[in-house]
Parts: C-alpha cells; sequence; structure tokens
C-alpha cells in the first residue's frame, strides 16, 4: 500500500524532470506525451494541493513549449505526410484547437499537393486565352500524363483523406466539410489541367491511346470517389464524356475533308484529257469507287469510336457512355450528321451561285451526284443505321432520334434538285446553240435549202452523247409505245389543228381574240406541255426535259424573227431532220411532234411569203444530210 | 400580239391598248375599255398599216399621245422603227358604248411623227418620261440610247442627247425603263446578261448589274415607292429584285415560272404586288412584302383612324410573309405582256402569242388586308 503510494508520489514528482527531457527538442515527444497523459489526471485530481499545482504547472509549462515548437515544426515544408499526421496527432493529444489544426494540417498538406498540380502544370504551354498561339506538341503523350497525375496526386490526396478522417474523426468543428470543400478545390484544378492537356490531342493520333488513358483516370478518381464521393463525380464523368465527344466531332470532320477529296479525285478523273482512242473511265466505275471508298472509311471510323465502348473500359458502364454517347454522339452527331452534310454538299452542287459565272460543276459530276444520293436513299442509308445500331445498341432514353426515312426523304430531294438542274444545264447548252442560230442567220435573205443546217447536226450529236452519259448511271424508263408511221410522219407546215381560220373567206381584220379560234380549242384537248416539270429518274425523263428546253427555246427564238420563203423551208428541213432524230429519246414522241408542230406555225406565221416545200423534197434532203 | 399598255394619262376608265403583230394582214391598234361595274369589254380599233408592232407606249401627259416600234419591211431588210401617234379625239377618253356599235369603228391614227434611227439601228422600245409633260421619249436602238424632245406639240421630235454603249460583239439593247425617281433622270437597260443604269442628263452609266440573270435578260421595273429597288427578268426562268446601292447581290430571286419571263411589273401604288408573264403561258401574281415600301402592312395613320379602330394600332403587326398570292393558267400560249392598269390599281392585263387578252383583278381578300 504505503510502497505503492510511494512510488507513485516519486514518479509524479518525477513528471516536469522527465517531460522536460523527453519534450526537448529532438528527444522524444510520444514519451512525453503519454508520460503527460497518464500524469495529468492525477494532478487535476488533486490540484488544490500547492505542491501539486506546481508540478502541474511545470508540466503545463513545457507541454505548451513542446507544443509550440510541434506548432512551428509544422509550418516546415520539409515535412512529409507521415510525418505531418504524426505532428498533428500529437497535438490534438495536446488538447490544442483542433480547427486551427486541421487547418494548418490541410494547408500543409495542400501545398504539397499544390506544387505537384504545378508539376504537372509545368508540362502544358501556357494556357494562351486568345488560343491562336501555335502550341508545340506535348512532350509526352496522354498515358504518361494521366498516369503521372493519377498515382502522385490522386494517390496523395487519396491518403491525405485517409489520415485526415482518422485523426479528425469525431472532432468537434473538423468535420468533413472542410475537408470535402478542401478536396474540391484541388480536384477542380486537376481536371481543368487534364483538360487543357487534353486539348492539346492533335489530329486523331491514336484512338486507343486516349481510351486507355481515360481509362486509368476513371478508375484511380473512383477510388478517390469512393473515399470523398463529393470530390467531383460528375466532374469528372463529365470530362471523360466531353473528351469523348470531342473526339467523335474530330471523325465527322475528318470524314467530310475525306469526302471532299474524294470528290476532287473524281472532278481530276472527269476533267483529265485522254489520249485519243482510248475511254474516258466509265461513270459507274467512278460511282462505284466513290460510295465504296466513302463507306469504307465510315467503317473504320465506326471502329475506332467503338473503342470508346468496349467491356473492359470502365468509363463505359457510365450511364452516358450507355445511352447518350451512342444515341446522340455516335448516331446523330456522327452517323447522320455526315449523311446530312454528304446530301447537303451534294445539293449545293445544284444550287450554288452558277450563274454568277463562277466555275460549275462539270454536269457529269452532277449526274454522278444524283445517282449517289439516289442510292443512299434505296439502300445505303438503312445499311449505314443498321450497322451503327449493332454496334451501338440503342437504349430506350427518350432522346430524340432521326429516323432513317426522314434521311431517305433528304437524300431523295437532293438527288431530285441535282437531276433537276443537270436537266437545267444540259438543256441551256443545247438551247443556247439553238438561240445562236437562229439569232445570228439572215432569213429573209437566205436562198433556198440544199442541206440541213450543220447546227441541227450538232445538236443531234450532243443529245446522243448526253442520252449515252446518263444512259450509263440511269435505267432506260418507260416510253410511250409508237404508232407504226412514227418516224414517217408527214411534217407539214399546216397542220390540220391550225389552218381554218386563217383562210376563212369572211375574215375580216377584226381583233386578234378572233383568230386561231380552232388552234385553241385543240390546244385545249391536247395535254399542255409543261417544260420544266420534274424529272424522274430514269434516262427518257431526263432526255425529254432536256429536248423539251431546247425545242421551246427554238420557238421562242423563231418567233422573234421575220421569216422570207426560203426561210421558211429552211426551218422547214431543220424540223424535219430533228424529228427523224430526236423522236426516239424522248418518252413520248408526241412531245416532240407538238413541239416541233408549233414552231412550224409560228415560222409559218412569221413568214412574208409562206411557200412550204415540197414534202418529199424535204425528206430528200434529210436522208442526204 | 406582243405589245401591251395602259392608257397612262388616263386615270379614270380601265383602258389598255393592244398591238397587233401580223406580216399579212393590216396591222391594228386595239383601245380595250373595261367596264368595272358591269364587266363589259367595249373594243375600238385603230388602223396602223404601217408595219406588225413589237411595242407600244403612251403619254403620261395627254391620253390621244402613243408611241409604237413597228417593222417595216422592205426587200430583204427589215427595220424596226418607231414613230409617234395620235388618236381620234372621240377615242381618248373611255367611252361606255354600246357593243354593237364598235365594230365598225376602224379609224386611223394620226401619225405626229417619226424617231428617225436610220443613222441608230433597229428599235427596240420606247418609253416616255413619268409625270412628265409628255415632252420627252426616249428611245433605245441597237446599242445606242436616244433622247427626244417632242416640239410643237409632238409634230417634231429632235434628239437632245444620245449615248452608245460601247463593247465587244454586236451589243444590243433589249429592254428599258425609265425610272419614277430621283426627278426621272435615270434609266435603266438590259443588254444580253447586264444591267445598266444610266443618268439622262449626263448619258452616262451610272451602275452596272453584270450577269443579272445567267441568260438574256428580258424586262426591268422600278419600285415606283422605293428609290432604288429594280426587278429584272430574263430567260433563265428567274425574277430577281435588286437594290441599284448594292449591285452585287440580288435582294430577292423568285423563282415560279419554269420558263423565260418576259415581263415583270410593279402595281403602281402597292409596291409589294408583283406581276410576272412568261412563256410556261403563266401569269403570276406574287406578294414580296419583305422588300416593299410596307413590310409591316399598312401603317394606319393617326388622323385617318375612325375611333373605333384605334385599338388596332396596338397590334405590333409580324412582317408578313412573301408569297405567290395566284397563279393564273388562262392563256393557252406564251405569255408576253403584262400590265397593270393606271385607273385601277387592282386590275391588271395579260396578253398572249396568238392573241389573248385576259383582264383579273387582285383577290379581294388580298386587297382588303392590303388597305386595312
Amino acid at each position: 500500500g504505503v510502497q505503492a503510494l510511494l512510488r507513485k508520489l516519486q514518479s509524479l514528482v518525477e513528471v516536469p524532470g522527465r517531460l522536460r527531457r523527453w519534450a526537448a527538442p529532438g528527444a522524444e515527444p510520444a514519451r512525453a506525451l503519454r508520460c503527460h497523459a497518464r500524469a495529468r489526471a492525477v494532478l487535476r485530481h488533486y490540484r488544490h494541493l500547492p505542491s501539486f499545482r506546481a508540478i502541474e504547472d511545470e508540466s503545463h509549462a513545457i507541454m505548451a513549449d513542446l507544443a509550440q515548437r510541434l506548432r512551428a515544426r509544422l509550418r516546415d515544408d520539409t515535412l512529409d505526410p507521415k510525418e505531418l499526421t504524426e505532428c498533428v496527432e500529437m497535438l490534438l493529444q495536446l488538447e490544442e484547437p483542433p480547427e486551427e489544426l486541421c487547418e494548418e494540417f490541410l494547408s500543409h498538406a495542400g501545398a504539397r499537393l499544390e506544387a505537384e498540380l504545378a508539376a504537372l502544370e509545368a508540362e502544358l504551354p501556357p494556357a494562351d486565352p486568345s488560343g491562336t498561339a501555335a502550341t508545340p506538341p506535348p512532350a509526352s503523350d496522354i498515358l504518361d500524363f494521366v498516369d503521372r497525375g493519377s498515382s502522385a496526386f490522386v494517390g496523395n490526396l487519396c491518403l491525405l483523406a485517409a489520415s485526415y478522417r482518422s485523426l479528425f474523426e469525431g472532432r468537434p468543428g473538423a468535420g468533413d466539410g472542410r475537408l470535402e470543400a478542401f478536396a474540391a478545390t484541388l480536384t477542380t484544378r486537376y481536371f481543368e489541367l487534364l483538360e487543357r492537356r487534353l486539348a492539346l490531342e492533335r489530329g486523331l493520333g491514336d484512338t486507343s491511346l486516349l481510351v486507355r488513358a481515360l481509362d486509368r483516370f476513371h478508375r484511380r478518381l473512383r477510388a478517390l470517389l469512393e473515399l470523398l464521393p463529393t470530390a467531383g463525380a460528375e466532374a469528372g464523368a463529365a470530362l471523360v464524356a466531353r473528351a469523348a465527344r470531342e473526339r467523335v466531332d474530330r471523325y465527322l470532320r475528318a470524314l467530310q475533308t475525306f469526302f471532299l477529296g474524294c470528290l476532287g479525285d473524281v472532278r481530276q478523273a472527269l476533267a483529265a484529257p485522254r489520249p485519243p482512242g482510248k475511254e474516258g473511265p466509265g461513270l459507274p466505275d467512278l460511282l462505284a469507287t466513290l460510295a465504296s471508298s466513302i463507306l469504307g472509311q465510315l467503317k473504320a471510323v465506326l471502329a475506332y469510336v467503338q473503342l470508346f465502348t468496349t467491356k473492359d473500359v470502365a468509363f463505359a458502364s457510365l450511364p452516358y457512355f450507355k445511352g447518350e454517347f451512342c444515341m446522340e454522339a455516335v448516331r446523330e452527331g456522327l452517323v447522320v450528321a455526315f449523311v446530312r452534310w454528304l446530301c447537303r454538299t451534294a445539293r449545293g452542287f445544284a444550287d450554288g451561285p452558277a450563274e454568277r459565272g463562277a466555275p460549275t460543276a462539270p454536269p457529269a459530276l452532277l449526274l454522278l451526284l444524283a445517282r449517289l444520293c439516289l442510292d443512299y436513299e434505296a439502300t445505303t442509308i438503312s445499311y449505314i443505321l443498321t450497322l451503327t445500331d449493332e454496334q451501338f445498341p440503342p437504349q430506350d432514353t427518350g432522346l430524340a432520334v432521326t429516323p432513317g426515312p426522314a434521311l431517305c426523304a433528304e437524300a431523295r430531294g437532293a438527288a431530285q434538285r441535282l437531276l433537276d438542274h443537270y436537266v437545267q444545264v444540259q438543256g441551256a447548252a443545247v438551247a443556247q446553240m439553238l438561240r445562236k442560230s437562229v439569232e445570228t442567220r439572215d432569213w429573209l435573205g437566205t436562198v433556198e435549202p440544199r442541206n440541213v443546217r450543220a447546227v441541227m447536226k450538232r445538236v443531234v450529236e450532243d443529245i446522243t452523247a448526253i442520252d449515252v452519259q446518263v444512259g450509263q448511271l440511269f435505267e432506260e424508263g418507260v416510253r410511250r409505245a409508237q404508232s407504226s408511221d412514227s418516224s414517217r410522219r408527214a411534217f407539214s407546215v399546216y397542220s390540220s389543228s391550225r389552218a381554218p381560220g386563217r383562210y376563212a373567206p369572211s375574215y375580216t381584220p377584226s381583233a386578234p381574240m378572233d383568230t386561231h379560234l380552232l388552234s385553241n380549242i385543240q390546244k385545249l384537248f391536247s395535254e399542255r406541255i409543261d417544260i420544266f416539270s420534274p424529272v424522274e429518274f430514269n434516262k427518257v425523263s431526263v432526255l425529254t426535259g432536256i429536248i423539251k428546253i431546247s425545242l421551246k427555246t427554238l420557238l421562242e427564238c423563231v418567233r422573234l424573227r421575220t421569216l422570207g420563203r426560203f426561210g421558211l423551208q429552211q426551218v422547214q428541213v431543220d424540223g424535219h431532220y430533228l424529228q427523224l432524230y430526236l423522236w426516239r429519246f424522248a418518252a413520248d414522241e408526241r412531245v416532240v411532234q407538238g413541239l416541233l408542230d408549233e414552231v412550224a406555225a409560228s415560222a409559218a406565221h412569221r413568214c412574208l411569203d409562206p411557200v412550204p416545200m415540197e414534202h418529199s423534197v424535204v425528206e430528200l434532203i434529210c436522208e442526204r444530210g | 400580239a406582243r405589245a401591251l399598255t395602259p392608257q397612262t394619262a388616263e386615270t379614270d376608265a380601265i383602258r389598255f391598248l393592244v398591238g397587233t403583230q401580223s406580216l399579212r394582214y393590216d396591222n391594228q391598234i386595239h383601245i380595250i375599255d373595261f367596264d368595272d361595274e358591269n364587266n363589259i369589254i367595249n373594243k375600238n380599233v385603230l388602223l396602223h398599216q404601217v408595219g406588225e408592232i413589237w411595242h407600244i407606249s403612251t403619254s403620261p401627259a395627254d391620253k390621244g399621245v402613243l408611241a409604237t416600234c413597228y417593222n417595216k419591211t422592205s426587200d430583204s431588210k427589215v427595220m424596226t422603227c418607231a414613230a409617234v401617234w395620235r388618236m381620234p379625239k372621240e377615242l381618248e377618253s373611255g367611252s361606255h358604248e354600246s357593243p354593237d356599235d364598235s365594230s365598225s369603228n376602224t379609224q386611223t391614227l394620226e401619225l405626229l411623227c417619226h424617231l428617225d434611227n436610220t443613222a441608230h439601228g433597229n428599235m427596240a422600245c420606247v418609253m416616255w418620261e413619268p409625270m412628265g409633260d409628255g415632252k420627252k421619249i426616249i428611245s433605245l436602238a441597237d446599242n445606242n440610247i436616244l433622247l427626244w424632245d417632242l416640239q410643237e406639240s409632238s409634230a417634231k421630235a429632235a434628239l437632245s442627247s444620245s449615248a452608245a454603249l460601247e463593247g465587244k460583239g454586236q451589243l444590243k439593247f433589249t429592254s428599258g425603263r425609265w425610272s419614277p425617281h430621283h426627278n426621272c433622270t435615270q434609266i435603266a437597260t438590259a443588254n444580253d446578261t447586264t444591267v445598266r443604269g444610266w443618268d439622262t442628263r449626263s448619258m452616262r452609266q451610272i451602275y452596272c448589274i453584270e450577269n443579272a440573270h445567267g441568260q438574256l435578260v428580258r424586262d426591268l421595273d422600278f419600285n415606283p415607292n422605293k428609290q432604288y429597288y429594280l426587278a429584272s427578268c430574263g430567260d433563265d426562268c428567274k425574277v430577281k429584285f435588286w437594290d441599284t446601292r448594292n449591285v452585287t447581290e440580288p435582294v430577292k430571286t423568285l423563282e415560279e415560272h419554269s420558263h423565260w419571263v418576259w415581263n415583270v411589273r410593279y402595281n403602281h401604288s402597292h409596291d409589294q404586288l408583283i406581276l410576272t408573264g412568261s412563256s410556261d403561258s403563266r401569269v403570276i401574281l406574287s406578294n414580296m412584302v419583305s422588300i416593299s415600301s410596307e413590310p409591316f402592312g399598312h401603317m394606319v395613320d393617326d388622323d385617318e383612324l375612325s375611333d373605333q379602330e384605334d385599338q388596332h394600332q396596338e397590334k405590333i403587326k409580324e412582317p408578313l410573309q412573301d408569297s405567290v398570292i395566284a397563279t393564273y393558267e388562262e392563256h393557252e400560249d406564251s405569255v408576253y405582256a403584262v400590265e397593270w392598269s393606271s385607273a385601277d390599281p387592282w386590275l391588271f392585263a395579260s396578253l398572249s402569242y396568238d392573241g389573248r387578252l385576259v383582264i383579273n383583278r387582285v383577290p379581294r381578300a388580298l386587297k382588303y388586308h392590303i388597305l386595312l
């Protein structure tokens, strides 16, 4: 009993001495703390006794001194996390206020982490606000960067979070909130740096590398997030999503450039001078190469993009990648956008400012693109969409998705516009020839026609060439069955529908409204010829359109001139020649017939001395020519 | 027939003049009176024996004076000449005679003067100075612009100034129009695919719209209410609207026709109504609100409002959409001329190759919409 008590007293009295020894700088403060902790309770109990009081005061002073030194040590930058933790632990045991301590702890640890972030930032070129400076390619690849970031920064942050929790758990004033805020700021900065680094990725590089880097980032981040759920889960996921989207957009642009390149090749092939005797590249071949190279490229791109959603990639299980990425980024943003852009670009060849004298697309190109769009509408679009849906299975996320038929409609619209434009362009070319021929000739003083005019032969040649060209890409189409005497029909100047009014004996020079009454009635019953009616996707329709335009031009030009007798006969001969050769190109030969009849009638009306040539002579001349 | 014009000086009765184009028979000018209330057409005929009429225009000051461009054939040469004529007095103003009398009234025109063009070439058209005193006319002959002064009550035409278009090849004017703005000192002409603006005082070119249409430009018209606006139509089947201060780009393009557009005409008072006639046998009436002088519809002035209409002022009107109001397909052949009546701003006539003249009105709903 007494012995024990005496020993206890002895130890108590020795406390200050021991404390002083242990709390001295460089000694073992841990033991001091332990000793102090043990003694404290007893000292407090017997505080009212002056001798015990003295011991208590002395030990307090020593401990305060120790605390101060520890604090000073805290501020020392060279502490590593372990030492830091020990320090803080001791201070906590010394009953220093926890808020201050955790502040110091966080700021110290923060400084370290900041240093690591700064090291990462040093690798990036300075953030140029205007974004125009040409930045040199980064020193290391993205995988390295992410590695370093993840292991150093994220790892340390995890350790920090863990030690913080263990130190300050449950202590008042040092709750998780502070830690979370602290962590959040740091992670935000980290994300920022990572984004900047991602932005430096030039071109399309190696998508698999990017995917691996993002994967690593995501995994480490997940580990961190388990500790600190609020440290930026959404931000991290968003970062990955953004990076993926950016890559997809780049692929889209690359596809567009590729298509334009292909078009350039086609144009060159069309325009290349051919050595005599050798046929130029057939249009079907060009079309096939074009279509297959685009499709091939698209498939390759899809394969690359699929790397983002393979099973072994960690972030592929994020809801974004399962749903929105597949739908919005890939299907809509890449595939649909590309198809739409293709249709728009093709259409642009037709709508472009062709009349302002800008270099126009060669008609063959228009035809080629029209066929391409038509094929797309028929088969290719559905094939592409099915492929996309297979590789990126659609989830029912309620997002707006462009249905296949809508795209097909766009493609068809573009094809129609291109074909219409082709007809217009070719028609205008032929019409121009006819117009010049009518305008520059002296119709009054011309001599008796001996042969068909050269320009008519050229017109027939050109139309035959167009027929061949269109026939390479489009099928024949339906032609109205010819009547047995179609090519032998007499090309009479005064066809029955027009004559009577002129020769009525009681003709009075009255209002122009009374003449041609019969012809008007006749016209009521025959179909009105629509010059620019929409063209169908077959050869005869296209050719008919072109012929209609040319003949209508001829009609209008003839109406503006005044002809003499031989002028009229020349028109007669030309008309017969055209009829002989053009009827086979048109869908309905009555169209050609009707227009040529009108040309003849107008020519007769404009003639001063209408005496038509004998039909047999006309036929003779045409056969000879 | 190709030539149509409203009797410009006549602002009460609705009258149109049509010139015939026949190589074999005597040519005539028909004066068409349209009786609005009874929907009756009266016709008077004047002989024009000198040749077939390609262009006709009336004096803005004197109801009885008109000018024609006609073809004169001599041997194997055809010349287009121009002359100024006067109608017989009793036919000058609108008369609503009963139809049976008209068939015997074939009277002759009194020739006032020729526009001598032996030095210049074929006349394409003759334009009167709009809102002028009927003393000044301009004729376009081949590649020349000729400004004439009519003296001694139009009995003599003296050439006051001229300008020629220099360039390669055979340049030929196809059509022209006198601008009612700038004190009537500007005209615009079309040759090939170019539209040029000229100042009549100095006879110099002011502006030039190159490649206005892909092919030939057929006709022009000026916006009566907006100073710098001009419409042109051509063989590329388009109608284009231009601001002459910025000639690189048309303000608007209309592509409603399927063949050459021969005529474009602004309505004299409501410039959002545009008439176009084309060789696809159609006449199209379009509402070009966005480039008219009243893009927001009619703004009612305060003092014209009656009390119960006050609340309409508060309504902010949406700018109306440009649209095609109506397509008139009554013609069977190419329409070569369309004109608004100078008396009734809602009435117009169109003329086609086979000689059919059709008179039409702006749909009533639109008329009230514009007025109110």
